[in-house]
């Protein structure tokens, strides 16, 4: 691992909301596995995992892919990352708990800060938390377990159903490029949900992702099956505190709608400066089916996700909302890929971004329309809000349409804080930094409103502390 | 009450205002009329405290006491409220949101914490103002015609009573029920005790705002003080024939 330069400037910045959980306290391990990718590493993850032989199989074919496979060339910080360098299994000396008390006060204390159990108690139907390579702590409700759905720890759900999982576990994203390959060589932890056809669950799960110690490399898979006309929200949320040098991720997320099924996929991004996050995320959308993505990307030092659906099915249906965060000098990529392989699907990617202190927003986006897709419709929309001059926002939206009667549309804005703006706001009585608070708020209020409550609540916060001092005056 | 003193304003290096004297008072309206390019503008914006307009040369005191070294947000703080001539559009903030956060402000509250009394106020005061009361639920100032802008700003008076409200053309854009609705704000404004300085083109705007005195401005100076019967004046017979009624010499080609 070369030392990286902008780590100083980095860990300069002290007004971000990864100083709620301070410094890193590396959590205890009974394993880590580190260092070179081999056959020998795959096969002691599986076999502390007790997996069946199948799993096996497939993680070793995906380390021959790995290898064979070339570095994606859109990902610039590929050079940083010395993967022989990394711990790519961390299991942590915990046990899994069932409440919250069984979990040991120094680890609870960061999901407490995060204010997870009291959000787990007031919203949610089922939560499972990852802490480096494992779950340690997993609650279900009882009456959603009644009504046929399935929701566990991944390595649970390959042991208990393995039929099922064995239908979609990376069908619905073969891996395409290095690093989704990577990942289901070495994928540990995530949740698997099951919903039976006609179930509306009307509260959301939600899995939480912690990584505890720097040169870890976590690789979490979560797997959503929503059968015929069936209605899920989950929501994912990561964090980690400050590391001196970084930490890797790269998930995997896999969604299968079936007919006239909506799956409502959020996720709240927050990982401390010191985090190079990938994620993986696909969803395949049968016939009526609808796919609703929501990726906030608040926190990481780089990031590179592209939440995409295949429409497969006629009359599916996407929405694909992104908003970015890029505050100081990271490099955030937040896309959209929406696939028209059938008639009369349609896709919505709405795209926000926020850069400020030198920061890079990308959208890196791909409408396809596959020949017979007819009227299919597709529109895209981003805007960029730039804080200063420093501050860039790249859009790159790729059209591939074979399908003549199809509609395709963009519409791309960016929008500074202008003299104009500010001076005008402060004439109104508000500070320098409430007006850009206003601005901030008021720019991304479409899209906060479509967050849970509690979410909302955490993601306003976030952008007060990001890009404002907030709160009372004197 | 308000005093500018001496005024002397750069834009760009370039002098603007040179040497400006008027006071305002608690509960009078100060009128000031002049050509296009005589100042009226710049010398809103400066008392506003827009850093672009730099004063070189003398003071402006609110009480008795500076304000020249507060920026824009501290002199609102103590009881100044301008209203524009030219409206910016700021489409990420809602005008309920603005009006939310202006109030919550004031009362030492979060600006994003709900407050359901203030928009019903502003429903209201649209109404009286000739506004469509869902007004307040639009981006502020997209789309809004000249006339809308003037009345929104005139809303956010209304609604904030500031000790010296400084109207910059509350008449350009509006037509005559316009200036009426807008009239009758600064007149209820000032009789609640606010001192308002006003400018405008047209003397239609003493139909319905009774100044206390008036002043008249060219080429960055004030060179002439009066009462209504001033602005009649200039009505009848223009700028040019009043100025040189009066005596006084001023450049060509800042008269249009």
């Amino acid at each position: 691992m070369s030392n990286i330069p902008e780590l100083e400037q980095i860990l300069s910045d002290i007004r971000t909301f990864d100083e709620i959980l301070g410094y890193a306290r590396p959590a205890p391990a009974e394993l880590v596995l580190r260092g070179r990718i081999t056959k020998d590493m795959i096969e002691e993850i599986s076999r502390v995992k007790g997996e069946p032989d199948w799993m096996l199989r497939l993680r070793l074919r995906m380390l021959e892919l790995f290898e064979k496979l070339p570095m994606p060339k859109w990902v610039n910080v590929a050079a940083e990352i010395d993967l022989e360098a990394l711990a790519h299994y961390v299991k942590p000396t915990v046990s899994k708990a069932k409440s919250w008390d069984e979990v040991p006060k120094e680890i609870r204390e960061y999901y407490e800060k995060l204010g997870l159990p009291e959000i787990e108690t007031r919203a949610l139907l089922g939560l499972g938390a990852q802490l480096d390579s494992e779950i340690i702590y997993f609650n279900f409700k009882r009456k959603l377990e009644e009504k046929g759905v399935v929701m566990l720890p991944m390595e649970e759900a390959v042991r208990r159903y393995p039929d099922l999982v064995k239908r979609y576990f990376m069908k619905i994203f073969p891996p395409e490029h290095k690093f989704a390959a990577l990942h289901g060589a070495l994928w540990s932890g995530g949740v698997f949900v099951y919903v039976p056809p006609g179930v509306k669950i009307e509260q959301p799960l939600e899995a939480f992702f912690f990584i505890s110690q720097e040169m870890e490399n976590q690789l979490e898979h979560t797997l959503i099956v929503a059968d015929k006309g069936s209605f899920i929200h989950f929501i994912e949320g990561c964090s980690a505190p400050r590391f001196s040098r970084f930490s890797f991720h790269d998930g995997m997320v896999e969604l299968y709608a079936h007919e006239n099924a909506t799956i409502k996929f959020t996720t709240v991004q927050n990982w401390s400066r010191d985090i190079i996050n990938f994620n993986n995320k696909r969803a395949v959308a049968e016939a009526g089916a609808r796919v609703h993505w929501i990726e906030g990307s608040i926190g990481s030092r780089a990031s590179f996700t592209y939440p995409s659906t295949v429409l497969k099915g006629e009359g599916a249906s996407t929405e694909i909302v992104g908003i970015t965060t890029a505050k100081g000098r990271y490099w955030k990529e937040n896309g959209a890929k929406a696939i028209h392989l059938a008639p009369n699907t349609s896709s919505k990617i709405i795209n926000k971004s926020i850069s400020a202190d030198g920061g890079v927003s990308v959208y890196r986006g791909l409408v396809y329309v596959a020949q017979g897709a007819r009227n299919a419709k597709s529109t895209v929309s981003c805007d960029a809000l730039l804080l200063d001059r420093e501050s860039k926002n790249i859009t790159i939206p790729h059209d591939q349409v074979f399908e003549p009667t199809a509609v395709v549309t963009h519409e791309a804005t960016a929008s500074r804080i202008s003299e104009e703006k500010l001076f005008y706001l402060q004439s109104r009585g508000f500070g320098e930094d409430e007006a850009k608070s206003l601005v901030v708020l008021g720019f991304v209020d479409d899209i906060t409103k479509e967050l849970p409550f509690e979410y909302a609540v955490i993601l306003r916060r976030v952008l007060e502390l990001e890009f404002g001092k907030y709160g009372k005056v004197g | 009450m308000l005093e500018v003193v001496d005024l002397h304003v750069e834009i760009d290096g370039k002098e603007i205002l040179r040497g400006i004297n008027l006071t305002v008072k608690n509960g009078e309206i100060v009128l000031v009329v002049g050509p296009n390019g005589s100042g009226k503008s710049t010398l809103f914006q400066t008392i506003a405290g827009n850093p672009k307009y730099v004063v070189t040369r003398g003071d402006i005191r609110l009480d008795g006491e500076s304000i020249l070294e507060l920026p824009p947000e501290e002199r609102f703080a103590k009881g100044i409220g301008v209203v524009f001539q030219a409206p910016v559009a700021i489409p990420e903030v809602r005008f309920s949101v603005l009006l939310q956060a202006m109030v919550n402000k004031k009362e030492g509250r979060k600006l994003t914490d709900p407050a359901p009394q203030i928009i019903a106020e502003a429903r209201k005061a649209a109404a009286e103002l000739g506004l469509s009361p869902s007004v307040v639920e639009r981006p502020l100032y997209v789309g809004f015609s000249g006339g809308e802008f003037k009345r929104s700003e005139v809303l956010q008076l209304a609604l904030t009573k500031p000790r010296y409200a400084l109207i910059d053309e509350p008449d350009s854009g509006l037509d005559i029920d316009g200036i009426a609705a807008v009239g009758k704000v600064i007149d209820r404004l000032v009789s609640g005790g606010t001192g308002a300085l006003v400018s405008t083109h047209y003397a239609r705007i003493i139909n319905f705002v009774r100044p206390n005195r008036v002043i008249v401005m060219a080429n960055g100076a004030v060179i002439h003080e009066g009462g209504s019967d001033v602005v009649r004046r200039i009505e009848e017979v223009g700028y040019r024939q009043f100025f040189r009624e009066m005596g006084i010499e001023v450049e060509e080609a800042k008269v249009e």
